[in-house]
């Protein structure tokens, strides 16, 4: 199926294009791009006026919990989701049941997002073996099945020693390491952000302390080797200063954040709000201006949801037992999309945190429009206003802090490989 | 006489000045029964009461179930040890087949901060919380206040020191929420370890460097628990050198004003937080709060029960 997008804004930042124009797609490829360009015979033409047209967005942080944990989400209602957020790539994080920690495992997700998925799925393996923590998975079978990176997200490798052999190991094969950056004994039981408001509900707190120590190490690690790091889910003000501060060294550290963390606080978990709790928590108000200053400058790379899926039997339970995490993929566009608004990023900084460098990062050769590359494209509804509904989400799991809520903006289409996978 | 309007009494926090000070004025009536050579009003006849106590507690189950029967509720003790709880069954899955039986009201002591919350939304009966986590303890808080309005006939203007592990207090946190709301002054004193931050910012709060400074003009001082099991080894040496520091003695007490009241939620660690000449001295008002917490347990399960007084 070949397809004509026709007269929407066509920004690409690979190719610094930003102009109302029409692109051409044909057999999965993007064939043309051009003011009025006529329509071949067979195609089907997708009128794009007062919409973005973006190189598909990437998600380079998604639980999928295919193997295993089919019953919170599987790789279609995941790719489904994902398409409708907009996305027309995602990786998917080793932490299923069995581990992505060999080629069986990461063979299957590619089978089957290939056979059965709406969008292209790059898993990430494990750094330990079964995330054990103890020793390092075969990351040269991991990265020729197919792996993009490898990381023990969920949890960091507390091994001081192992993660700086894990990054000296990779850097060799080739593959990024992605750090899930936190120091257990810090967090204890804590359950949610340390602060005034840990202290007014009376919940143990988790110091911002943990997640600044860790990143502190894997970039002093990553400095000492010489070798690259991605350090995923930045919520600390400190921890973006470090990560800035680790730039300016020469350090090739590379780092992500999630909406959530730019968008809420603490406060957030007033009321016991199971879906207010994920790992690193929310943090305070101060964090949140760090964040986005994080975003502005250029510290922080790169936008990714770290969507976690879980059952309600799993969220709704006293808070300490709630599971952490929400979901992201349906609500990332609309919520990123509000840096835009608020004069954070430019549309073009926004693509390139969602699409480009995630891209770059991971080595994935997606993110752009030019003639001639896979046609992954994302049109944008900047202006669309819809309210988060359970019976609406595409994912299996609906634990959302969002739900009820009224967002503006989100993916008008979804092209993944030339092929229409997803329209509003 | 003013109206209550909670169904649920989870947390002081969720309180009026109001709606507290008719809760210990109503206590105050009930105190009168207590005393009865026949113990025992119909108010709450036909009522039933499940004390649902997912931790461990002698006094305040056993004030809450004497409370509920000096009412005439009927009430039925459920603890974990035996109840489906060690079957991996849910609270929520518990809690729902409890209101399969109709109660009126659920007492119900949890270690998750919060639960109670969780489980007003789930049932249609009045929850009474008798100790959540980290959270509140709201019975307690109202007991405290009784007892030093008993003493002072006033609660606005009292300088109250609390001395302990704030952190891990809820009945810290119930006090600190009712005595704020009346007027009263808190004055906080523990090691930087078992402070929480921004407790500050709780009400009229101050946070003392030491014991002796929170201790200081003092018209009430109220003792924490310590526990070793808790504190641990991370957030104290032992409890030697925690009672060097933390520990009321008859020279510290000195600081506070003249007759001061010393008080403590029970149960006591001799020697650790107080010294024995402390805990059953002239000045301890501890047997008069567990006295007290009878009838303000009484109040609260009248208040939710919407009843009138005969």
């Amino acid at each position: 199926m070949n397809l004509l997008i026709k007269n929407g804004r066509v920004i690409d930042p690979s190719q610094k294009i930003d102009g109302v124009m029409d692109v051409l797609v044909e057999d999965g490829l993007i064939k043309e791009l051009g003011a009025g360009l006529a329509a071949p015979t067979g195609v089907e033409t997708i009128d794009a006026a007062g919409k973005y047209v973006v190189p598909g967005l990437i998600d380079m942080h998604v639980h999928l919990r295919d193997p295993g944990l089919e019953y919170k989400e599987d790789i279609i209602s995941g790719t489904k989701a994902a398409v409708a957020g907009g996305f027309t790539s995602i990786c998917c994080m080793p932490n299923t049941k069995p581990v992505i920690d060999n080629k069986t495992v990461a063979s299957y997700i590619i089978n089957k997002a290939k056979a059965e998925g709406f969008c292209n799925v790059f898993p990430v393996g494990s750094i330990t073996y079964g995330l054990s923590g103890d020793r390092m998975s075969e990351m040269g079978e991991l990265k020729e099945s197919g792996c993009v990176a490898v990381s023990d997200d969920g949890k960091p490798v507390g091994n001081s020693e192992l993660m700086m052999r894990s990054l000296q190991y990779a850097a060799g094969i080739g593959i990024m390491v992605i750090s899930h950056a936190e120091e257990l004994e810090l967090v204890g039981e804590g359950v949610m952000n340390e602060g005034f408001t840990s202290t007014e509900l009376g919940l143990k707190g988790i110091p911002r302390v943990a997640e600044d120590i860790a990143t502190a190490r894997e970039t002093l690690l990553a400095e000492y080797t010489g070798t690259p790091i991605h350090i995923a889910h930045v919520s600390t003000q400190a921890s973006v200063r470090i990560i800035r501060e680790a730039k300016a060294r020469g350090v090739k550290v590379t780092c992500e954040t999630a909406p959530h963390y730019f968008t809420l606080t603490d406060d957030a978990v007033r009321g016991y709000n199971t879906n207010a709790k994920m790992n690193p928590p929310l943090r305070e108000s101060a964090d949140v201006a760090a964040i986005k200053e994080g975003l502005k400058d250029g510290t922080i790379d790169a936008i990714a949801t770290d969507h976690a899926p879980h059952h309600s039997d799993e969220k709704d339970v006293e808070f300490n037992l709630a599971m952490n995490g929400i979901i992201g993929l349906e609500t990332s566009l609309p919520l990123s999309l509000g840096l835009v608004d608020e004069g954070v990023l430019t549309l073009n900084e926004l693509i390139e945190k969602m699409s480009c460098n995630p891209s770059k990062i991971l080595n994935l050769k997606r993110a752009t429009l030019k003639a001639g590359s896979v046609a992954d494209i994302t049109l944008i509804d900047p202006t669309i206003e819809w309210v988060v509904e359970t019976d609406k989400l595409a994912s299996k799991s609906k634990n959302s802090p969002w739900l009820g809520q009224k967002l503006k903006g989100g993916a008008a289409a979804t092209v993944v490989g030339g092929k229409l996978a997803y329209k509003r | 006489m003013a109206e209550f309007k909670h169904k649920h009494i989870i947390a002081l926090r969720d309180l009026s000045k109001e709606d507290i000070e008719l809760l210990i004025s109503t206590a105050e009536s009930m105190r009168e029964i207590n005393s009865r050579d026949i113990k025992k009003v119909p108010t709450l006849r036909g009522k039933t009461i499940i004390n649902l106590f997912y931790e461990a507690s002698t006094r305040t189950r056993t004030s809450f179930e004497i409370a509920g029967k000096r009412l005439s509720a009927d009430t039925v003790n459920i603890t974990p040890s035996s109840s489906s709880a060690t079957k991996g069954e849910t609270l929520a899955d518990t809690a729902l087949n409890l209101l399969a039986m109709k109660p009126d009201i659920i007492v119900m002591r949890h270690a998750v901060s919060g639960s109670h919350y969780f489980l007003a939304n789930k049932i249609n009966c009045s929850i009474i919380n008798a100790g959540d986590g980290a959270h509140e303890h709201p019975s307690q808080g109202l007991l405290d206040m009784l007892t030093m309005k008993d003493r002072f006939g006033r609660l606005d203007g009292l300088k109250v020191a609390i001395v302990g592990d704030i952190t891990h207090s809820r009945v810290a946190r119930s006090n600190i929420q009712g005595l704020t709301k009346l007027g009263s002054k808190v004055f906080l004193a523990g090691p930087p370890t078992m402070v929480p931050p921004g407790v500050e910012r709780l009400g009229d709060v101050t946070v003392c460097g030491t014991m002796n400074e929170a201790l200081q003009d003092a018209d009430v001082v109220m003792m924490l628990r310590i526990q070793q099991e808790r504190q641990g080894k991370t957030l104290m040496p032992n409890a030697r050198e925690y009672s060097r520091y933390f520990g009321l003695n008859p020279n510290n007490i000195k600081l506070a004003k003249p007759n001061a009241m010393v008080m403590h939620p029970g149960p006591i660690n001799r020697g650790v937080e107080m010294s024995s000449s402390m805990v059953d001295g002239d000045q301890s008002w501890i047997l008069k709060q567990v006295e007290n917490g009878v009838a303000v347990r009484m109040a609260m399960l009248y208040h939710v029960c919407g009843g009138e007084l005969e």
